[in-house]
């Protein structure tokens, strides 16, 4: 006989249902078990009702970003046997509108990631060939290249829960990813959009985005790092 | 009804250049069944290959050589003129890819960094550590974002709708709301990624169903060279994530449980970096003959790289082995064994992505041009991506140039989504009780076991009938929720239908394929029969099965020779 896991799963239906519930699941737990495995299971075997976003299964695509027993966690990325058979509750991302179950509404953060400009930009006519950039150059870029726009950082941020407006870390981070590669000549287009109250300055650095982030991304960092920036050219010291 | 001049259907990196593509000159829209950022593309890991010459050793690379490596690792079956536009296309992609912003790792002159791979003869793959595919994809998706690509998020085309060999549009479901919708267009380009997920032991995405290739297939459109599956060598013991190639690239060993290095028995030039289709083969043969471990897997050591090495070029692969094997490679081997991974086959096009009905156009590995003929190369997936997704883009607004007037045939679109919508209230109110979670696990457990990298006549014979047996065991199948909204258990259904009539073209096309060639290895027919069978299958739907003709493959510059590594 197997061993067992019991999950407990947010389940509502805005559309349908006057509040939001919890169900019991107890299914079959083998070694190697994932948390988005688990939930296969319920939506093949016990109740194909239940709504949750997947893709990749192996933690790169960032879908099943989610609200695990109290923390933020890939469900691909998670071991069912890590929570040594204690019940696993499984919350939708906090503080974001639920479309339904596990699965929240996710347009107004790539809205924001879309509004700062998250592309290289250079006035420059392109090379025939590469541009070159050195690997120190490169190197800082490394880690924040990692995001996988899962919103785990977003939704565990208390200042978008304050203030709707705000940018929120994933897109401060992706604004940084640019304004430090070496090709990147973007910084004063970009700052108007990032140089406000809805921008890097709702950054408490309260460090929730730190902990929640499934690539170990130190995305406060990476927003302090725009902030001196910004900080620099209202100095007029660039 | 909604409108686009040009319609495609994809997000990954196929998709999503062409959407870059056609959005320069005319009304485009890109819908796609997750976030683009969730596509399969961002799994790739090891790179993409051009013939930049930037590594040291490789200073007189061309894209010749490239070409040849290609058409000799395809097993001579790859169009030789289609290869050709690839490798000669590729360093262009690359560096417009550089261009855009994609954080290639870089050499110490500040060049793109380029390591060796499998089945080449100069380090020629392009990377950013082991995560290639991750950046790409989002680099690509930056750019979209940049040019204001209409994207239809979280929608999924189940029928394509042509009318007297003219393509008029697709029929989409928006998951969200569960709304089917007709979307007219004068070209469309598929860009649906592989059917992995028909196999079990698959690297790949949940997702990747073939769904593309099946609403193609039902519309009429040919399949072409579909028995040709890659199994890739190296994936994790138990979940088959990818463990890249660019690990051996890097320099680790493939080990058997007697220590060995057993390459050295299979291919003792090339040894790891042998194509994959041989170093599946010989993993397989070490594991049948008891020279694996647990008869499941065979090492891949890493750790003569050294910390550093790994942290630095291979920390994604560490984190996969840490995070699902429970492994660190710094200090052990990772277990792996060769899992289902790519289509090699798909919907039948040429080089600019044409199909047979016009206006139809399909790129990426949904698409067989075919530029992998029997075994693909590591590193040249992501380039088929950028080369003809691109091409797609602009072979659509080439036809675009020729199609008189605009909007023609709402009527057959409008008949199309009656009938769709019709299918689907058929399988919500469907009472059938077979359970379709068991015909899915047969059908994958099946095509591994019989289809797989060993093929023997016998078993093949089974696979067809017992994927016959799962056909209509699937009509008896209904759906037990009848919501609207993120209704995954009608998306499951559906995409097993279309899942269900590609297994079984592999599975007819393996059985008629009477040779041996790259990824298609039969027991008992272990020669390539270039006489009778240096030609592409095309696999197209009747009622009863599909019917199978043949292509001619174009040669231009190498006559198939014999193939040793």
């Amino acid at each position: 006989m197997a061993d067992t896991i019991r999950l407990k799963i947010f389940r509502f239906d805005p559309e349908t249902d006057r509040k939001p519930r919890y169900d019991v699941f107890e299914i079959p737990c083998q070694p190697g078990l994932t948390v988005l495995e688990a939930l296969f299971y319920i939506l093949e075997k016990v109740d194909p009702s239940i709504a949750f976003r997947y893709s990749c299964r192996g933690a790169i695509c960032g879908s099943c970003a989610m609200y695990i027993n109290g923390s933020y966690r890939l469900a691909c990325g998670t071991q069912c046997s890590a929570f040594k058979g204690k019940e696993i509750v499984i919350n939708p991302l906090p503080h974001l509108q639920v479309i339904k179950d596990l699965v929240v509404d996710m347009e107004p953060f790539f809205a924001k990631y879309q509004s700062i400009r998250p592309y290289l930009i250079n006035h420059h006519e392109p090379l025939e060939k590469e541009r070159l950039q050195s690997p120190e150059e490169r190197k800082r870029l490394d880690e924040m290249i990692d995001c996988i726009l899962c919103a785990a950082c977003y939704s565990s941020c208390p200042s978008v829960w304050m203030d709707p407006k705000y940018k929120g870390p994933a897109a401060l981070l992706k604004a940084t990813r640019f304004d430090v590669d070496s090709r990147d000549e973007g910084t004063n287009e970009r700052m108007p959009v990032l140089d406000n109250e809805d921008g890097l300055w709702r950054c408490h650095t309260i460090f929730n985005c730190v902990d929640a982030c499934p690539k170990k991304i130190n995305v406060t960092e990476a927003i302090q790092t725009s902030k001196r920036t910004a900080l620099r050219k209202k100095l007029r010291l660039t | 009804m909604i409108y686009h001049e040009v319609i495609v259907v994809g997000g990954g990196l196929s998709g999503l250049r062409a959407a870059i593509g056609a959005s320069e000159k005319a009304d485009t829209a890109l819908l796609s069944q997750v976030y683009p950022v969730r596509s399969h593309s961002g799994a790739a890991q090891g790179g993409v290959n051009a013939s930049l010459a930037n590594h040291p050793e490789s200073s007189d690379d061309s894209w010749e050589k490239h070409a040849f490596d290609t058409v000799k690792g395809s097993d001579y079956l790859a169009d030789q003129d289609a290869v050709e536009i690839m490798t000669k296309e590729a360093p262009l992609r690359v560096y417009e890819l550089e261009h855009w912003g994609c954080p290639f790792s870089r050499f110490e002159d500040g060049m793109i960094a380029q390591r060796p791979f499998g089945g080449a003869g100069y380090p020629r793959t392009c990377y950013c550590a082991d995560k290639t595919g991750h950046v790409m994809l989002h680099t690509m998706y930056e750019q979209a974002v940049k040019r204001g690509v209409k994207v239809y998020n979280e929608w999924v085309v189940v029928s394509l709708v042509i009318e007297d060999g003219v393509c008029r549009g697709v029929i989409a479901m928006n998951l969200v709301t569960g709304r089917l919708e007709a979307f007219q267009a004068e070209a469309v380009i598929f860009a649906t990624g592989g059917y992995g997920r028909v196999y079990g032991n698959s690297t790949n995405a949940v997702i990747n169903t073939g769904s593309g290739m099946a609403a193609a297939y039902h519309a009429g459109v040919g399949l072409k060279d579909m028995e040709f599956v890659q199994f890739h060598p190296t994936t994790l013991f138990g979940t088959n994530i990818l463990i890249t190639e660019g690990a051996r690239g890097e320099g680790a060993y493939l080990v058997n449980n007697k220590g060995r290095r057993f390459m050295e028995d299979y291919a003792p030039s090339l040894m790891e970096l042998a194509p994959r289709d041989i170093v599946s083969r010989s993993i397989t043969t070490e594991i049948n003959e008891g020279r694996g471990f647990e008869n499941a897997y065979v090492h891949l050591d890493l750790r003569h790289l050294g910390a550093q090495k790994i942290m630095e070029r291979l920390p994604g692969i560490r984190d996969i082995a840490i995070d699902f094997a429970g492994v660190d490679p710094i200090e052990k081997p990772i277990p792996v064994q060769p899992g289902a991974h790519y289509s090699m086959g798909g919907i039948d096009c040429n080089a600019d992505c044409a199909t047979e009905v016009k206006g139809f156009f399909a790129a990426g590995e949904c698409s067989c041009v075919s530029v992998h003929g029997a075994n693909r190369l590591g590193g040249n997936s992501l380039l088929e991506t950028i080369v003809f997704g691109k091409r797609a883009g602009d072979a659509a607004l080439k036809y675009l140039e020729s199609v008189v007037g605009r909007k023609t045939g709402a009527k057959v679109i409008e008949s199309a989504l009656e009938k769709t919508q019709a299918r689907i209230k058929r399988l919500i109110e469907g009472t059938g009780d077979e359970d379709l979670s068991a015909v899915r696990e047969e059908m994958k457990s099946v095509m591994f076991e019989d289809v797989g990298i060993f093929r023997q006549e016998s078993r093949m014979k089974y696979a067809v009938e017992k994927i016959k047996e799962l056909q209509e065991r699937y009509r008896r199948g209904g759906i037990k929720y009848k919501g609207k909204k993120f209704n995954l258990d009608l998306l499951w259904n559906l995409e097993l239908e279309g899942m269900l009539d590609v297994a079984e073209v592999i599975a007819k096309g393996a059985l008629a394929r009477q040779e041996s060639r790259g990824s298609h290895s039969r027991i008992g027919l272990t020669e390539r029969d270039d006489a009778n069978w240096l030609k592409h299958t095309v696999a197209h739907y009747t009622p009863d099965g599909p019917e199978f003709s043949f292509k001619e493959v174009s040669i231009t510059q190498w006559q198939p020779q014999a193939r040793a590594y």
